[in-house]
């Protein structure tokens, strides 16, 4: 579902931020991404999202390569991941439902279909209730699972999520770890960057380590 | 994993990589997922338009002040022009029914008898190219000139009287091209000696209506480009407030025509929205001076008449306030969508 092969990528100040990087996610398939902050973690995500591009090699999603991928393609590709940050990028100008409702109106979805499908979202990350608040009156981890909610409200192919335990207590980091786990059981592809190698360790799941743009394990 | 693809839009291109995608995970599906595709795209399309353009109208109601300050610059700078071109059109109907001047004075020879001058001036009453003839005879010529000149000690010594006979007319027509041909005519009648067009009004105005022309062309233009800015800044700076909503819409799949599209409508808006108060300050402004006109119009005996906008006018400034909103708006967000990706 998503490799990649030989990929580099210097920045152009001279950074090179990953070295040859090999590997490949089946279908379905759930893995962490670790290493110590600026090992390319992000980087690796954004040549996913194509929000960058390799240097060398090549990253294909669902056997397409990117590099075919003109400006004008991007917003087709992305429609097909979801993505989750640290900072979860909500927008505090309108309701947790909107919030969430937005990439189905990107995507030009019906208005009764958006309804239920953001609903549905919402119940999953266990936030219905909270559909007519404004994000900014939730809790950080509420606020971050709306962010989920938003990742998966149109079913992405592919989820990512860059530290999306940065900043929760363990409880809550356990608790949005279950939430990608369920996802993964429905069959989606999911890659979650992260440093907390502990909550790492006790899941059975693949962990890429990026050490310096090198990944030195879990090929 | 269900992948049901939604509508897309009709002007997009067919290779996108969610549809190669969609062929190879779900093909049972392909079908009828490209029907709803299809039957929805416009809608989808039609609703995003019709939503967004509601949308732009509610976020400048929902900041009046900002809002209300730069629908007044608009305004004004559309309604300048506005103005400007009423007074052009009324000083062309001026210039239009203006019926005092001009003259062709026609000389006749100094030998033809008193008689034959007043039949040559009733021969040219009856042209019907002439608004008004005027005999002036010989005699009556040099008691004007004596009262005008003072010199009457001097003519008293002349034993004949050295002024010819004179004909004034008046033509209908007071075009210089129509004027000047009049004028050879005449002048190539046997009884005329010579015939002079008096010109220098009529050159005057012209050459006056011309440089008005000018005048509110570039001011036009100059005001036209001052609301080109305007509308462009006022966007350029809500686009850099709505920074955080593009690169998440954008990280989200949105195409670029996507999130231009409120900005343009918000463009639109400004545009129409100014251009009508635009309107209302021309109409305003010209009840305010409708009646002095009419009351200085009444001193010169003249039927003249204040001409408004007109509903074709009207419209035009309409139009014109339409066309600049959304033209500023295009360049701006041209300029600065582009720059906002998600980091």
């Amino acid at each position: 579902m998503i490799k990649f092969e030989n990929v580099s990528k210097r920045y152009p100040e001279g950074h090179d931020a990953l070295r040859d990087v090999d590997f490949m996610l089946q279908r379905g398939e759930m893995a962490f991404l670790t290493g110590h902050s600026g090992a390319g973690k992000s980087t690796l995500l954004k040549l996913i999202m194509l929000m960058e591009r390799p240097t060398r090699g090549h990253v294909s999603i669902a056997e397409q390569d990117l590099a075919q991928f003109s400006r004008d393609d991007i917003p087709y590709h992305r429609r097909r991941i979801g993505v989750v940050f640290q900072n979860h990028q909500l927008l505090f100008d309108r309701t947790v439902f909107d919030n969430v409702a937005l990439p189905l109106h990107i995507s030009g979805y019906d208005e009764d279909d958006i309804g239920k499908r953001v609903r549905a979202a919402l119940d999953k990350v266990g936030l219905l209730h909270k559909e007519k608040l404004n994000p900014i009156t939730l809790s950080t981890g509420e606020q971050q699972r709306i962010g989920i909610a938003r990742a998966i409200v149109h079913k992405p192919q592919v989820l990512l999520a860059d530290e999306p335990t940065g900043n929760l207590d363990p409880a809550l980091s356990e608790e949005i770890m279950r939430l990608f786990m369920e996802f993964n059981l429905h069959g989606t592809t999911v890659l979650i960057a992260t440093h907390d190698l502990a909550l790492v360790s006790r899941m059975p799941y693949r962990n890429l380590i990026l050490d310096q743009g090198r990944l030195i394990d879990g090929k | 994993m269900a992948n049901r693809e939604p509508a897309k839009r009709g002007a997009e291109r067919q290779q996108r990589p969610v549809e190669n995608q969609g062929t190879e995970t779900s093909v049972s599906k392909g079908a009828a997922r490209h029907k709803v595709g299809i039957a929805s795209q416009g809608r989808s399309w039609l609703r995003h338009h019709k939503s967004t353009a509601k949308q732009s109208l509610l976020r400048l109601l929902l900041t009046p002040l900002p809002s209300v300050m730069t629908l007044a610059v608009l305004a004004i700078a559309l309604a300048l022009p506005g103005l400007m071109f009423v007074g052009l059109k009324n000083i062309h109907q001026l210039s239009g029914e203006w019926k005092g001047d001009p003259r062709i004075s026609l000389y006749l020879q100094q030998t033809l008898p008193a008689e034959e001058a007043e039949r040559f001036s009733q021969t040219m009453l009856l042209r019907t190219d002439l608004a008004a003839v005027e005999l002036v005879t010989k005699e009556q010529g040099l008691h004007e000139f004596q009262r005008i000149s003072g010199f009457s000690d001097v003519l008293a010594f002349l034993d004949k009287n050295p002024l010819p006979a004179v004909v004034v007319v008046q033509p209908f027509d007071n075009q210089k091209t129509e004027l000047v041909a009049l004028q050879k005519e005449l002048s190539s009648l046997p009884e005329v000696e010579e015939a002079v067009l008096d010109m220098v009004w009529v050159e005057r105005l012209a050459s006056f209506v011309e440089l008005a022309n000018r005048v509110v062309l570039v001011l036009g233009a100059l005001l036209a480009l001052s609301v080109l800015l305007v509308v462009g800044n006022t966007i350029r700076l809500s686009i850099e407030n709505r920074k955080d909503e593009i690169q998440v819409a954008k990280l989200v799949g949105a195409t670029d025509a996507w999130v231009k599209r409120p900005f343009i409508y918000t463009g639109f808006w400004f545009g129409l929205i100014g251009a009508f108060i635009a309107w209302l300050f021309v109409q305003i402004s010209l009840l305010l001076i409708n009646t002095p006109v009419g009351e200085l119009a009444a001193l010169y005996q003249s039927d003249f008449t204040l001409q408004g906008l007109g509903f074709v006018d009207s419209l035009s400034l309409i139009g014109v306030g339409i066309f600049l909103g959304l033209f500023g708006a295009r360049l701006a967000v041209g300029r600065h969508l582009r720059e906002i990706e998600p980091q």
